[in-house]
């Protein structure tokens, strides 16, 4: 089994829930696995052409999946998946 | 940063005495570090502690941009600040409290938002840029104009319990540039996907921490000592204390500096974050004008959008819905009558009625204007202000 890791920002959608056990594959199957448990999550790692958001950060292990091979890239057995999603700080849109 | 004729007097020889005698640093690094020049965008939660420890370094020149104004909510993070200055121009009370800390050094103050028609003018006088403001509109100019200027971003960024660090467009000692924020993501999320600080909170200790390594990168970048977080991003989990640095790399289809650069000036980054400036109207009612609704007896239902937390700390009353319930607790919400909804300052009601009147055609809410802010301000001052 592969783990993937749920930032804090996004636990909300996962009633807290911090990592889960999905099946070895690839990235885009451990995504499905994930968004399938938690379907809110969906619409904040998926853009609407199915793709990883480009809003989200997918890494496998220490590397940047855009580096290897995007979604299809190989989760071996035991790798550990972290989304890192863009995050600003305060708020979402500049005080006029 | 010509830092060869940079001379030190007594004090302050002494006073960067513990950072002089390590062998790794030295006096060489003291004098870039005098030398140099940075300029800091948001005096907020991240800039405290940068601005502090970057003044008691020695960084020679430090440009603070902010146009807030501290507040008490501000406190329990913003470090730099304290209840004598609630009210004050952010950038006034840090520089008077960077230039107590230390005298050998100059504090440039702009009291003004960073937009694109000003950040290349302020930006161009500066060796470094520390980016710790608090929206993706800045985020996305602050890098374009760096990239636009070849000038380093030390980046920090926070939400609730998680931070993330890295230095962005640093081109190496073999002038080779690095990732910038556009090669880490592309465009940013929608508005409303990601809660604000503001609603979603932040541990105030969380930007003490992360701030603090945005100075210690700022310090590496401007000595050369060590290796400087280019092409890794750090990220930082304070609920579990784990951390992880991940390798980044330029991404060829970057508009500033890929392939095929279609960017070659700043634009409008509200409209590129999707910030609407025109969406439609919806109804608004002052806290003046509830308040003469409520001593009127008029028939209305008042409903809460916050989250329970926040209910807790204050409440004029109104059904609690938060946000994130508001489309499946809908047959709540009255058809027949008046209804308002509030939050905190009006953000996330005003969400809210667009939310309802879209996907169930409500037409009789009112959005409270400035939120229960607006009604502690102009109706009831002894509640609570958080």
């Amino acid at each position: 089994m592969a783990t993937i890791i749920i930032p804090t920002p996004l636990r909300r959608f996962t009633n807290n829930v911090a990592r889960m056990n999905v099946g070895a594959g690839n990235v885009s199957d451990a995504v499905l696995e994930l968004t399938s448990s938690f379907p809110e999550l969906k619409k904040h790692l998926i853009d609407t052409n199915g793709k990883i958001a480009p809003f989200i950060n997918i890494f496998v292990d220490n590397s940047d999946i855009r580096s290897l091979d995007r979604e299809q890239t190989q989760v071996k057995e035991n790798a550990v998946i972290f989304i890192i999603p863009a995050i600003a700080g305060g708020i979402t849109s500049p005080k006029k | 940063m010509d830092h060869e004729n940079i001379q030190f007097s007594k004090q302050e020889l002494s006073r960067y005495n513990r950072h002089i005698i390590i062998p790794e640093f030295g006096l060489s690094a003291q004098r870039k570090l005098k030398a140099a020049k940075v300029l800091v965008i948001g005096s907020g939660g991240l800039g405290s502690p940068s601005l502090l420890y970057m003044a008691a370094a020695g960084v020679g020149t430090i440009g603070i941009v902010d146009y807030d104004v501290v507040e008490d909510s501000n406190l329990h993070r913003q470090i730099l600040f304290g209840i004598e200055v609630v009210g004050l121009p952010k950038v006034e009370a840090a520089m008077h409290r960077l230039q107590n800390l230390n005298p050998h050094i100059i504090i440039k103050i702009y009291n003004t938002k960073l937009t694109s028609q000003n950040a290349m003018s302020i930006m161009k006088e500066y060796d470094v840029v520390a980016d710790g403001t608090d929206n993706f509109s800045t985020r996305y100019l602050v890098n374009d104009a760096c990239v636009l200027l070849g000038k380093p971003n030390v980046y920090a960024s926070i939400f609730q319990f998680d931070g993330q660090v890295t230095v962005f467009n640093y081109c190496n000692a073999l002038g080779e540039r690095g990732p910038n924020y556009r090669d880490l993501f592309s465009s940013p999320p929608p508005p409303g996907l990601v809660p604000s600080c503001a609603e979603g909170g932040v541990l105030g200790v969380l930007p003490g921490i992360i701030g603090s390594m945005q100075a210690l990168e700022v310090i590496k970048v401007i000595t050369g000592v060590g290796e400087p977080l280019s092409g890794r991003l750090f990220a930082f989990d304070a609920l579990t204390f784990e951390s992880k640095t991940f390798n980044i790399k330029r991404n060829p289809d970057n508009p500033l500096n890929g392939k095929n650069p279609t960017i070659n000036e700043l634009g409008d980054y509200d409209q590129f974050c999707n910030i609407q400036t025109d969406e439609k109207a919806i109804k608004e009612i002052t806290a003046k004008e509830l308040y003469e609704w409520q001593t009127r007896g008029d028939d209305f239902q008042l409903i809460d959008v916050r989250n329970l937390s926040e209910y807790e700390i204050v409440n004029i009353g109104g059904l609690l819905i938060p946000l994130s319930s508001i489309s499946t607790r809908a047959m709540e919400i009255s058809r027949n009558k008046k209804v308002v909804i509030h939050c905190k300052s009006g953000g996330r009601s005003a969400r809210a009625i667009r939310e309802l009147e879209e996907k169930f055609g409500f037409q009789n809410l009112y959005n409270l204007k400035g939120g229960i802010l607006a009604y502690a301000d102009e109706v009831e001052p002894e509640l609570a202000r958080y």
